[in-house]
């Protein structure tokens, strides 16, 4: 009785709070003006010629040279657009899986079984966060050279291959989704650990995996430093190809923006299609973090 | 019983000890097997890679004949004796705190506006992290066009506005603005929804009972939203710290030389590592320049640490 009572005040007061004030949408409608504004820009430069950005009469209004400019930056041979774009599909690609099937068997592990050094260990991966990348790249760049592994795509998926935060990341979920009943349930039945793994945790923590699939996609797909360091024009990710582009065509912004946008717009598509989800981990991740 | 049921029981008996004894090995071993890969993965890219570091900091280390002999701290001391390093770090804090404070500010606005009883908050909230999935190199092609000194939007807007040009690729400061707003742009709108998250997880009861005491929303949102909003920008400032004194894709592009600009205007330590490593192939050198990063970011996560533990208590203590 309490509790419904307590159930309908809270529900009345949820429809008192007000909707907000013009003022709000208003302050919103100019953060998103100014998201969305480069990509206009973009679009407004690489549709013109050599000449647009210079020109003192600049129409706001889009030219009509998009594709040709496209169609230069695919046939740059040194830009290797077609390469790069493959390049950053399969590196993403790999990384995601990887990540996330790691991710799940070690969160699996801190989050639902017993063994000795469990918390410290945990700790320990989360400390490494800390630990800036840049400090590990010249011995790891002297490894990859030793090893042959420069300019191939091993380099670059290597280190790639489990993220603390994806141990962090899975462990917090599984804790919480996963009821400890659950995996008793399926131990009793004799099915061992890795069995309970597959049939049990790795059912339960979809949402979650679905996510750090997305938020370690873009990262990689975004991720510069190391792949630029690592490999070389001919065997490039996109990053990398847009800073060829840059160093050729530095005079012509119609073309390195037009790359630009090229470079861009699977994300665009990923984020329509997930933009949902994504917000929702980044908020899911933040509260626990 | 019969004999062949003995043998049976006696089967089955060992079949459970076998399947037991498997189990027990099971319940021991599998946890660390499911961690290893972390772990395997971290010793040689991670672990191994940062003691090495330590090693040849303190070699005369070449890009193409490798270890040439002991340095001891003359690494260390040849670096810290270039003015070079010192501007790179003077450009990196610019930066840092010119991208940090605005960015941590603006978020803060956002998250309060997404906090209210919006209509169409999906929309919201995905319209602030748009830009979030554009890489930072494009980000600075795009920018980068925008700041030119000659006939870029910004100086050409200024210069309707009866202003004169600002000189984005000469003067120090302007380049940093420049810098500092690209890298703004990709995460303000990431940082509000993380804050967002954390506003929601503030009790309401909370502002209901300083409503009820008549306390002014601003109010509300200084004595109750930023004490309670602690844990939160503990974590958005210390991943802001991390990522942001590694700067590098943005000074990388913003000019088509990729080496700070003709007086290391915006010269960042990374990019100054990046210089010594692969283009004067000095390892020794650059693993020395890793080090100082590494202790530049402890320093600066601990400043702020002690920065919001103190903004935190005296808000408690003025409740």
């Amino acid at each position: 009785m309490s509790v419904l009572a307590t159930l309908n005040q809270r529900r009345a007061q949820a429809r008192i709070e007000q909707r907000p004030g013009a003022a709000v949408y208003a302050f919103l409608a100019v953060i998103l003006a100014a998201s969305l504004f480069p990509f206009y820009w973009s679009f407004l430069i690489g549709s013109g010629d050599a000449g647009t950005l210079s020109d003192t009469g600049m129409s706001w209004i889009p030219g009509g040279n998009f594709l040709a400019n496209a169609r230069s930056v695919m046939d740059n041979e040194s830009v290797n657009f077609w390469r790069a774009l493959g390049n950053s599909v399969v590196v993403s690609s790999v990384i995601s899986i990887s990540v996330v099937f790691f991710s799940t068997l070690a969160g699996f592990a801190f989050a639902k079984l017993r063994f000795r050094g469990q918390h410290g260990l945990l700790v320990f991966i989360i400390g490494t966060m800390c630990v800036p990348t840049q400090l590990s790249v010249v011995p790891l760049f002297i490894a990859m050279s030793t090893f042959g592994w420069t300019g191939t795509l091993g380099a670059v998926i290597v280190p790639g291959l489990v993220t603390a935060f994806g141990v962090f990341w899975m462990t917090q979920y599984i804790a919480q989704s996963l009821p400890d009943e659950l995996v008793e349930a399926a131990r009793i039945d004799g099915a061992s650990l890795f069995q309970t793994f597959l049939h049990i945790a790795v059912p339960a923590a979809r949402p979650a995996a679905a996510m750090l699939a997305l938020f370690t996609f873009i990262m990689s797909w975004t991720n510069f430093f190391w792949p630029f360091i690592v490999l070389n024009q001919s065997n490039p990710t996109l990053p990398v190809a847009l800073a060829t582009l840059q160093a050729n065509y530095f005079v012509d912004y119609s073309i390195v923006l037009a790359g630009v946008l090229l470079a861009t717009v699977p994300l665009l598509v990923l984020f329509v299609f997930a933009g949902r989800q994504l917000v929702e981990g980044i908020m899911r991740g933040a509260i626990k973090g | 019983m019969t004999t062949s049921t003995l043998v049976a029981t006696e089967a089955a008996r060992r079949g459970f000890v076998l399947r037991e004894s498997l189990g027990r090995w099971d319940v021991k071993l599998s946890p660390y097997l499911f961690i290893s890969p972390f772990f395997v993965v971290f010793a040689l890219v991670g672990l191994f890679p940062l003691l090495y570091t330590g090693w040849v900091s303190v070699h005369a280390w070449d890009l193409l004949g490798g270890e040439q002999g002991w340095a001891g701290s003359g690494n260390f001391a040849f670096v810290l004796g270039q003015r070079q390093f010192w501007v790179a770090l003077r450009n990196t804090l610019s930066i840092f705190l010119l991208s940090a404070v605005p960015q941590l500010l603006v978020a803060t606005a956002i998250a309060a506006a997404l906090d209210t009883n919006l209509r169409n908050k999906t929309f919201w909230r995905m319209s602030v992290l748009l830009p979030f999935v554009v890489m930072p190199v494009a980000v600075t092609l795009i920018f980068g066009s925008m700041f030119g000194e000659r006939y870029g939007l910004v100086n050409r807007t200024l210069a309707d506005i009866g202003l004169g040009p600002i000189r984005w690729h000469t003067d120090p400061l302007a380049s940093h603005i420049a810098i500092a707003t690209m890298v703004n742009f990709r995460w303000t709108g990431y940082n509000a929804l993380i804050l967002l998250a954390g506003m929601q997880a503030i009790p309401r009861d909370l502002y209901e009972a300083a409503t009820i005491d008549g306390a002014t929303w601003l109010r509300r949102f200084f004595r109750i939203t930023v004490p309670q909003l602690r844990p939160t920008l503990i974590f958005v400032i210390i991943t802001a710290t991390i990522g942001g004194l590694q700067i590098f894709d943005e000074p990388r592009l913003y000019d088509q030389n990729g080496l700070g600009g003709e007086d290391q205007q915006w010269m960042t330590m990374t990019i100054y590592l990046y210089k010594l490593g692969w283009t004067q192939l000095n390892f020794g050198r650059a693993a020395a320049v890793a080090w100082l990063l590494f202790l530049v970011v402890v320093a600066i996560g601990l400043v702020n640490l002690a920065i919001t533990r103190r903004i935190a208590t005296s808000e408690e203590r003025a409740t």
